[in-house]
């Protein structure tokens, strides 16, 4: 047998490979989009509102005009020829949004929003030049109350929607009434999600280039689908897409808030065509606060019905999430909302489910999907909702979910809300989870040092976590954001392997897992793999990087490309040796007697004959570059599952929390690359910290954000983060060859649950349980009533 | 995020630093290790037409003894304070605040005068300042003078050093030998400046404490030293009696993450943990 003929069975997939190209970036030698410098380039800079809403009566820019180095002032009006753009999904029932423009025409909705452009020389110019532009503002009323803003004497924010409700949704399967009323106890919660963001290091850049003899845009871009940008700025700024090309190089750091079409970005693109020079837009830290998308910001009431046996009978909520004033284009401000609506509690075998949500617009900054969408809610949700159940009737919190977790042998399953999952292993997960964390030795200690005045707590979440999506996910909703993935696979002539892809790399090693793959399916060393990804004028089309889709979509497409081209090269190489194709097999680079090891010819020197001497092949006609492109088609999404356990110690003097450990189990189906896989369980689980102890955009009443830079928004840092441990069960996926499911946002989603569990386990003694997010130490005085 | 234009020159000595300076008033600036500075520069909150860097001025680095005390000149760096023989062996307390000051590139960017000079409320050294009695030397054209620390700082980033001054060095009269020293100060993260902190050190004589010294941090617009408080220790009176003159003596305002009231509260676990620790 071929031992490279599955994987996971010897090669590299499974093996723990450094990252080759993350030696370029210790060594300073990224290309960022600020890093490209183009001839006559010029710098823009954007005056943002510092109105949450206002008319804008008038922009005076004559004396911006004058100021030195200053080639261009450019106001909404001047982009009154780009097409305006809302983010509507046609399957979202009811969705609805206003239009937006590139820069604010008279009136801007958001501070932050952008009212005026200054292209000059260099951004210290343009900065200078900023300052001499002055607009009259007519303050108008300010909507930011998540509570009231549907009430019917609420401001509507657009006149001609009506009112500020963007998406509502309603789910009632089973009947929760009758369910409930056979329950023991129905236990409610009120719950908060702050409003926070992303904080790439590298702050959103785009670099646009018009080339006005060829028609041609150019777009550097720091972004995560690069297809999805040349399609929406083609449309938007009238140029077919052909005219559109996208490169994205080296990206340093995403997390979803470089899915989106920013006007800004948009913009930037515009005042190239009209200039005729690559004109260069990289966001500072202060303005990334204020217009990068925003996420989360939810209150959701809930309720679960459980009986004094520990029987998880029910669960429902309301959902009330705060969204931007604008739909973000193309994919929604809808998507968090209705992930939670579909996913909450349905790891659980629950009899019945209810639930109402409702995204409401504000004059907040813009809001959509960010890493985990709508999962740390759904999880926050149905993990507090399980622990407050476990208190009511005095259970362990292991022992609940053991009661009531769907079993491993159930699968293939239907939730009560209609989820399809085809396999998952929680049950096994527990049990990892228990035994690596000594969760029986962790309970003794805790009761010991709650003797001594020491309070620590212990808390579990289990969950689910949709990746690999397929077109029921955008493409269903005439969102053009494409589900599938293309490789080409190309053998060069000395043999070596060139793979293009339209799945890129921000930092988390895709290219180091489609370079195992390929190195595995076609049987060559690592080295001899070289990736090309990030530019639409060369790879294959694709989806670019969200969802958790890189390993599992664009892993098998990698498969199908790499395992089409060894097929191509035992073909020519049968040919060449006058073997049974049959026989033959692909080892270390040269093709090999399958039976015996015995090396027939080196891919080098099939690369040689097909190349310069294809005279000898007769008629036979070598294709060593294949394409192949794959679609998740079984199911609407591949479901992983996993636990995440946090133990903290709570100083009931002073309200502060410390982190002690955390521990993850994860089912992510094959594992490419552990240390891989590990690192972003662990950069998860950072990103579940920050918005449950620390990150909040914190907006007061007029809409001005009161914290938005780096001093005030607290991102945690290295000493804020304990040990992680992270443990793996797999159970591949059946719809790929590779079996691989999505690893990406596993930690983020049930991290929040998790400290919230451990903090409320920490304070029983107290009688108190929180759950407004951030836990701050002033929000866990007051509920030990110190302060 | 680009400061706004701004002319920048280096001076070889403090009398030119200082001459500059009171030619072109309040249009410069003094800049030192700019880890305050360049960020309002940046932010465009600030924009001075001059920027007159003191970093050449060597003679202002470094820490000594002088007489029986310490002085630490203005360009010192955290770091050098952190790494200085002479202040671990005679200035305990600026030892104990070490690990609080912000994280390695800025303890090797930033400078003890620049500290002082700027007078955060929430910052360590000037606190230490008025904890330890230092006199702070301030330069003009017309020579030296020294400001008491009680004297010294005024308000929110308000000190007695006038427009023109230069801060040339900070001089510490010598600690009392077997004083212990404590320093306490909690913040949302490891090296964020506090939202409460406490300096308390005094003399173990048996089970009395003598010579406490006490000032708080992060509570107020500046450094507050309370000597009722003071008092209170060294007396042994009970905790709720020290606690009445804690809230006689601080009012701190509300910030966006708490109120003052928790700082308040967080203040008077400080100052209990301090005691607990001079005491052992």
């Amino acid at each position: 047998m071929n031992v490279q003929s599955k994987p996971g069975k010897g090669g590299y997939i499974g093996q723990s490979m450094p990252r080759p190209n993350a030696v370029r970036l210790v060594e300073g030698r990224a290309q960022y989009v600020d890093d490209v410098m183009l001839p006559r380039m010029l710098h823009v800079a954007y005056l943002r509102s510092p109105h949450a809403h206002a008319k804008i009566l008038a922009i005076r820019t004559d004396a911006a005009k004058k100021a030195p180095g200053v080639v261009l002032v450019a106001t909404g009006k001047d982009f009154a020829n780009i097409e305006k753009f809302a983010g509507v999904l046609a399957h979202f029932k009811g969705m609805k949004s206003a239009q937006q423009s590139v820069i604010a025409i008279d009136r801007a909705c958001w501070q932050g929003e952008p009212v005026a452009a200054v292209v000059a020389e260099s951004r210290h110019l343009a900065e200078d030049a900023l300052e001499l532009i002055e607009v009259d503002y007519q303050p108008l009323p300010v909507m930011v109350d998540i509570e009231r803003g549907l009430d019917a004497d609420a401001s509507v924010i657009h006149a001609e929607l009506k009112d500020n409700l963007c998406f509502s949704r309603d789910v009632d399967a089973g009947d929760f009434d009758a369910v409930a009323a056979r329950a023991d106890h129905i236990v409610e919660q009120t719950f908060r999600f702050p409003r926070h963001t992303g904080v790439c290091l590298e702050g959103r850049s785009v670099l646009g280039n018009w080339i006005s003899a060829d028609k041609r845009l150019t777009v550097y871009i720091s972004h995560q689908a690069p297809n999805m940008v040349q399609d929406c700025f083609a449309k938007l700024l009238g140029l077919p897409e052909s005219a559109v090309r996208v490169i994205c190089v080296d990206v340093g750091g995403s997390f979803g808030i470089k899915t989106h079409v920013y006007g800004d970005e948009l913009a930037t693109c515009a005042l190239s065509m009209m200039l005729g020079r690559p004109v260069k837009f990289v966001a500072d830290r202060l303005e990334s606060f204020v217009s990068d998308i925003h996420s989360r910001d939810h209150l959701v009431k809930g309720k679960i019905a459980v009986t004094k046996e520990g029987k998880l009978l029910a669960v429902s909520f309301e959902d009330r999430l705060a969204v931007g004033p604008y739909s973000v284009y193309p994919r929604g401000s809808a998507v968090e909302g209705n992930q939670i609506c579909n996913i909450t509690a349905q790891w659980y075998t629950l009899e019945a489910y209810r639930a109402r949500m409702q995204t409401v617009f504000t004059n907040m900054a813009p809001y959509s999907n960010y890493r985990a969408v709508g999962h740390p809610v759904a999880v926050g949700i149905a993990e507090g909702l399980v622990d407050a159940a476990a208190r009511k009737i005095g259970m362990d919190p292991i022992e609940i979910r053991r009661n009531n977790l769907i079993p491993d042998h159930a699968f293939p399953f239907q939730s009560v809300s209609g989820m399809k999952f085809e396999v998952m292993s929680h049950h096994r997960c527990l049990d990892e989870l228990v035994k690596a964390m000594n969760y029986e030795a962790l309970r003794k200690e805790q009761v010991e040092l709650r003797k001594k005045g020491r309070y620590r707590g212990i808390g579990i979440a289990s969950m689910i976590e949709i990746t690999n999506p397929s077109a029921m996910f955008y493409g269903i909703g005439g969102v053009r954001v494409s589900a599938q993935d293309g490789c080409t696979a190309r053998m060069e002539p000395s043999g070596s392997i060139v793979i293009l892809h339209g799945c890129g790399e921000q930092g988390q090693g895709t290219e180091t897992i489609f370079a195992q793959i390929a190195a595995d399916a076609i049987g060559v060393p690592l080295e001899t793999v070289r990736l090309v990804t990030g530019d639409t004028e060369v790879t294959p089309y694709g989806g670019g990087t969200w969802a958790s889709r890189g390993a599992g979509v664009g892993g098998e497409a990698t498969w199908q490309a790499a395992r089409a081209l060894r097929h191509n090269i035992l073909e020519l190489a049968a040919l060449i040796t006058q073997t049974d194709i049959g026989k033959l097999t692909i080892v270390n680079g040269s093709v090999v007697d399958s039976a015996s090891g015995e090396e027939k010819i080196t891919l080098a020197e099939c690369g040689r004959i097909a190349y310069f001497r294809p005279d000898t092949l007769d008629s036979y006609r070598p294709e060593l570059c294949v394409t192949r492109h794959f679609v998740p088609k079984q199911f609407p999404f591949c479901f992983t599952n996993g636990v995440i356990a946090c133990h903290l110690e709570v100083d009931v003097n002073t309200g502060f929390i410390e982190l002690q450990k955390f521990w993850a189990v994860e089912d992510c189906g094959t594992v490419l690359n552990p240390q891989l896989v590990d690192e972003q369980m662990r950069g998860g689980i950072v990103h579940g910290i920050g918005p449950t102890l620390f990150e909040h955009c914190i907006y007061n009443e007029n809409g001005q954000l009161q914290n938005g830079n780096m001093a005030d928004y607290l991102v945690p840092m290295p000493c804020e983060i304990p040990d992680m441990v992270v443990c793996h069960v797999s159970t591949p996926t059946k719809e790929t060859e590779i079996g691989a499911k999505g690893a990406g946002e596993a930690g983020t989603a049930g991290t929040p649950a998790a400290i919230m569990n451990a903090l409320n386990d920490a304070l029983l003694p107290f009688n108190t349980v929180l759950t407004d997010m951030p836990f701050t130490p002033e929000k866990v005085l007051k509920g030990l009533g110190k302060v | 995020m680009k400061a706004a234009p701004f002319l920048y020159v280096k001076p070889k000595s403090i009398d030119e630093a200082v001459a500059l300076k009171e030619r072109h008033g309040a249009s410069a600036r003094y800049l030192a290790g700019g880890q305050s500075l360049m960020p309002v520069l940046n932010f465009r909150l600030d924009r001075p037409d001059l920027l007159i860097d003191i970093n050449g001025l060597s003679e202002l680095r470094g820490v000594s003894n002088s007489g029986s005390g310490v002085k630490i000149g203005a360009l010192t760096r955290h770091a050098e304070v952190a790494k200085s023989e002479i202040v671990k062996s005679q200035l305990a307390l600026l030892s104990e605040c070490i690990p609080h000051i912000a994280h390695p590139a800025i303890r090797s960017g930033g400078t003890f005068g620049g500290s002082v000079a700027l007078a955060d409320p929430a910052a360590e050294w000037p606190a230490c300042c008025l904890a330890l009695d230092a006199r702070i030397v301030l330069r003009s054209s017309k020579g030296e003078r020294r400001v008491e620390a009680k004297d010294y700082f005024l308000g929110l980033y308000d000190t007695a050093r006038t427009e023109n001054e230069l801060l040339i060095r900070v001089e510490f009269p010598a600690v009392a030998a077997g004083t212990k020293a404590v320093a306490l100060e909690l913040a949302r993260r490891r090296g964020d400046f506090a939202i409460a902190g406490v300096l308390a050190q005094a003399k173990k004589t048996g089970v009395r404490l003598e010579n406490v010294r006490v000032v708080f941090f992060g509570i107020s617009d500046r450094p507050v030293r309370l000597s009722a408080v003071e008092q209170g220790i060294a007396e042994g009176q009970p905790m709720e009696t020290i606690h009445q003159a804690i809230d006689a003596g601080i009012n701190p305002d509300d910030d966006i993450y708490q109120s003052g009231a928790t700082k308040t509260h967080l203040a008077k676990v400080l100052l209990g943990r301090a005691v607990e620790q001079l005491r052992q």
